[in-house]
C-alpha cells in the first residue's frame, strides 16, 4: 500500500487521510512530544489498515498510548455497522477483557506504611501469580459453563463479593448473549483451572495511595481521598480467552478469501457480524468476557481475606469496597447518535476504555452525575489514574479513551537497557515494594519501557475524552 | 548453525529462525518457542506427540504448526526438547514432539507466550537457506 502520511488537525489530533483502499480517514490522539515517537513503528500504518476493513463507521481511531500491536494498533478503537460491517478477533486482542478493577479502602498510608513488606508478600502468596497458575478450585463442566454465562454473578452467588460490585462493573459484570456451545474444548479445558489468577507480563495487582484529586466533586461521588488506601487489579481471562481468540481467527483466516475483500494483514481476519461466524465469535467472546470478570470478582475477594490476615483487622475496619471495573479488550454493541441519527454499530477496543458521559444508563446510579469512571494504570510502581467520561468521548471517540501508558521498549530491548540492574531495590528506593514470579518480569516492565503515563492522560483530558479525578501513586506490587 | 534469533517488535515478541531446509526451519521454530519459554536443557524427552497440521501456504502453516505447539504447552502443560519432522510441503507437515510435563521443582518458565500471530508471518527461501519470521503475542 502506498506511504503513510500523518497530517495535524489540532493540538491533539493528527489525521491520516484515506489512501488506497482505506475507507474512511484515520485518527490519531497524540501531542507534539509523542507524536515523533509514533511514527517510528508501524502503528500509524495499522491505524490505516483498520480503516480497509468494510462497514467501519466514521474513522480508524488510536488513542494516546498507541503502539504497534499486530493487526489493530494497541490503543485502536473502531466500530462497524452492524448490517455491513465485520467483527475481527484481532480487534479485541487474545486477552479478551484484559481490564481494571480498583478497590478503596477505610485505611490510609499511615496505617499500613510500616508493615508493607509483610503486606506485599502476603498478597504474593495468597494471589496465585504466573504462567499456568492454577487456582484454587477446579470447575466442573457444569460449573465452568455457569461461569462463562453468568461472569462476576457467578462469584457472587458463591460469596466472593456482593451485589453492590456488580453494579459497578462494566456490563454488571455479565455481557449478553455468552453461549458455552460457541467455545473449543481447548478452550474450555485450560479454563477449567485458572479463575482466580492473575496471570504473567503486564498483569499486575497494586497497592496504591491516592496522591492527588483534580476534581472533588467526582472524587467525592467515587469516594475517594487524598492519602487513602487502594488496590488496583490488572488481569482478564486468562488461557481460556486466549484461546477463544486463537480458534476464532484460524477459522476466520481460513474463510477469509470468501470475504470479497483483501486483507491487508492476516491478522486482521474477520467475519461479517450479521454472519452465523460473526455471530458465533460475539457469543464466544462473551463467554470469555464472563470469565474475566468473574476472575477480577475472584481476586477482589482474596485481596480482602489477605488484607484482613495479614494486617490482623476486621474486613469492616478495612471497609475495601469496589470503585468500579473496566474493560480494555472487548467489542461491544452500542449506540451512539451518528449523523443526527441513533445508530447501533460494534466498537472494537483493543487497549481502550470505554468512557461513558454523565447521564448515560449504562453508568452506575451513584456516578451518573459525574460519568463513568475509568481507571488508568500505568508502568510498574508508577501509579494509576481515575478519569471520567465525556460527552465529548461519546461524539467523536464512541465513548472511548486510553487505557494505559503504552510500551515505547521491545520486552527484549527493555532487558537488554536495565541488564545488571537491581530492580527490585531500584523499586524500593523509589519507595515501592515489587515481588515478581517470572525470572525476566522485572526487567521487561521497567518503568522506561513504557510512555509517560501523565503524558498520555493529559492528552485525553485537553481533548476532552475524559476528565482527570485523582491520580493514585503506587506503594506496592505483585506481578507474575 | 544458529537456530533462531529474537528481533524487537514494540509490544511483543518476534523471532526469525533458520534452517538449512523447510523440515529444518520448522523443527527449529519448535525449538526456538520453547527455548524462549523455558531452559530446554532442563527438559528430558520422556513424552512423545505425533502433530499433524495443514495450511494454505508456508506462511500459514508455520503459523499453524506453532500454535500446536504452544498449545501443548500452554494447554497440556508439555514442554517440548526436540522436534523431528518426517513430512513436509507447502500445506502440510508431519512430525514427532519429544519433551516432559512442566515439572516447577525443575523447570523454570521464563516467559509466557499467549499466541502466534499472523502479523508479518512469513517463510522465505534465502541462499543461505530457509528463514522464518513469527511474531507472538506473550
Amino acid at each position: 500500500m502506498s506511504e503513510i502520511t500523518i497530517e495535524k488537525i489540532d493540538e491533539n489530533r493528527w489525521m491520516i487521510p484515506p489512501v488506497g483502499g482505506m475507507r474512511v480517514p484515520g485518527i490519531i490522539y497524540s501531542s507534539d512530544t509523542m507524536i515523533g515517537g509514533i511514527g517510528s513503528d508501524e502503528s500509524p500504518k495499522q491505524v490505516a489498515n483498520v480503516a480497509h476493513l468494510p462497514g467501519i463507521v466514521k474513522y480508524s481511531m488510536a488513542m494516546p498510548d498507541m503502539h504497534w500491536g499486530y493487526g489493530f494498533p494497541i490503543g485502536g478503537v473502531a466500530a462497524f455497522d452492524l448490517q455491513e460491517g465485520v467483527i475481527s478477533p484481532g480487534g479485541v486482542g487474545y486477552d479478551i477483557n484484559c481490564g481494571v478493577r480498583l478497590m478503596v479502602s477505610r485505611l490510609s498510608y499511615e496505617d499500613i506504611r510500616g508493615r508493607l513488606h509483610g503486606l506485599v508478600a502476603s498478597l504474593f502468596r495468597a494471589i496465585p501469580t504466573g504462567v499456568g497458575s492454577k487456582g484454587s478450585i477446579r470447575l466442573t463442566r457444569n460449573e465452568e459453563e455457569k461461569v462463562l454465562r453468568e461472569g462476576a454473578g457467578w462469584a457472587i452467588k458463591h460469596g466472593y463479593g456482593t451485589d453492590t460490585d456488580l453494579r459497578r462493573t462494566e456490563d454488571g459484570g455479565a455481557m449478553e448473549g455468552a453461549d458455552p456451545s460457541c467455545v473449543s474444548e481447548r478452550a474450555l479445558e485450560r479454563g477449567k483451572q485458572q479463575l482466580g489468577t492473575l496471570g504473567s507480563g503486564n498483569h499486575f495487582l497494586e497497592i496504591e495511595v491516592v496522591e492527588e484529586i483534580f476534581d472533588p466533586v467526582a472524587a467525592a461521588a467515587l469516594g475517594l481521598e487524598v492519602n487513602q488506601v487502594a488496590v488496583a487489579i490488572h488481569s482478564g481471562s486468562r488461557g481460556f480467552g486466549y484461546q477463544v481468540c486463537d480458534d476464532y481467527l484460524v477459522t476466520m483466516v481460513k474463510k477469509s478469501t470468501a470475504l470479497g475483500f483483501p486483507l491487508p494483514d492476516r491478522q486482521l481476519a474477520c467475519a461479517y457480524i450479521a454472519s452465523e461466524q460473526g455471530k458465533r465469535y460475539l457469543s464466544a467472546m462473551a463467554c470469555a468476557a464472563n470469565y474475566a470478570w468473574a476472575n477480577r470478582q475472584m481476586l477482589m475477594h482474596l485481596t480482602q481475606e489477605t488484607f484482613a490476615r495479614a494486617l490482623d483487622m476486621s474486613p469492616s475496619q478495612i471497609g475495601m469496597r469496589l470503585v468500579y471495573d473496566v474493560c480494555h479488550n472487548i467489542a461491544k454493541i452500542e449506540e451512539f447518535v451518528i449523523d443526527g441519527k441513533k445508530k447501533r454499530v460494534c466498537v472494537h477496543r483493543k487497549g481502550a476504555t470505554r468512557a461513558f458521559p454523565p447521564g448515560h444508563p449504562s453508568v452506575p446510579e451513584e456516578y451518573r452525575h459525574v460519568g463513568q469512571p475509568v481507571l488508568i494504570p500505568g508502568d510498574m510502581g508508577t501509579g494509576s489514574y481515575v478519569l471520567v467520561g465525556t460527552e465529548k468521548a461519546f461524539e467523536e471517540t464512541f465513548g472511548s479513551t486510553c487505557h494505559g501508558a503504552g510500551r515505547v521498549m521491545s520486552r527484549a530491548q527493555a532487558k537488554r537497557v536495565s541488564r545488571g540492574r537491581a530492580i527490585r531495590r531500584e523499586m524500593e528506593d523509589r519507595n515501592v515494594i515489587v515481588m515478581a514470579t517470572g525470572k525476566g518480569t522485572l526487567h521487561e516492565e521497567i518503568p522506561e519501557a513504557y510512555k509517560d503515563l501523565d503524558a498520555v492522560v493529559d492528552v485525553v483530558h485537553k481533548a476532552g475524552l475524559s476528565r482527570k479525578v485523582a491520580r493514585l501513586s503506587s506503594v506496592g506490587c505483585i506481578k507474575g | 548453525m544458529i537456530r533462531y534469533h529474537i528481533f524487537d517488535h514494540t509490544a511483543d515478541l518476534g523471532l526469525e529462525i533458520y534452517g538449512a531446509d523447510a523440515g529444518e526451519l520448522f523443527s527449529n521454530a519448535a525449538y526456538a518457542v520453547s527455548d524462549t519459554i523455558t531452559d530446554i536443557h532442563a527438559v528430558r524427552m520422556k513424552e512423545r506427540r505425533s502433530i499433524s497440521v495443514e495450511g494454505s501456504d508456508w506462511d500459514d502453516l508455520i503459523v499453524n504448526f506453532l500454535r500446536e505447539i504452544l498449545y501443548l504447552v500452554n494447554g497440556e502443560g508439555l514442554l517440548l526438547r526436540e522436534c523431528s519432522i518426517a513430512e513436509i510441503d507447502r500445506d502440510h507437515v508431519l512430525g514427532d514432539v519429544h519433551g516432559e510435563f512442566f515439572d516447577p521443582s525443575r523447570h523454570h518458565i521464563n516467559l509466557e507466550i499467549k499466541a502466534v500471530t499472523y502479523h508479518q508471518a512469513s517463510v522465505s527461501k534465502t541462499r543461505e537457506g530457509w528463514k522464518g519470521r513469527v511474531i507472538f503475542d506473550v
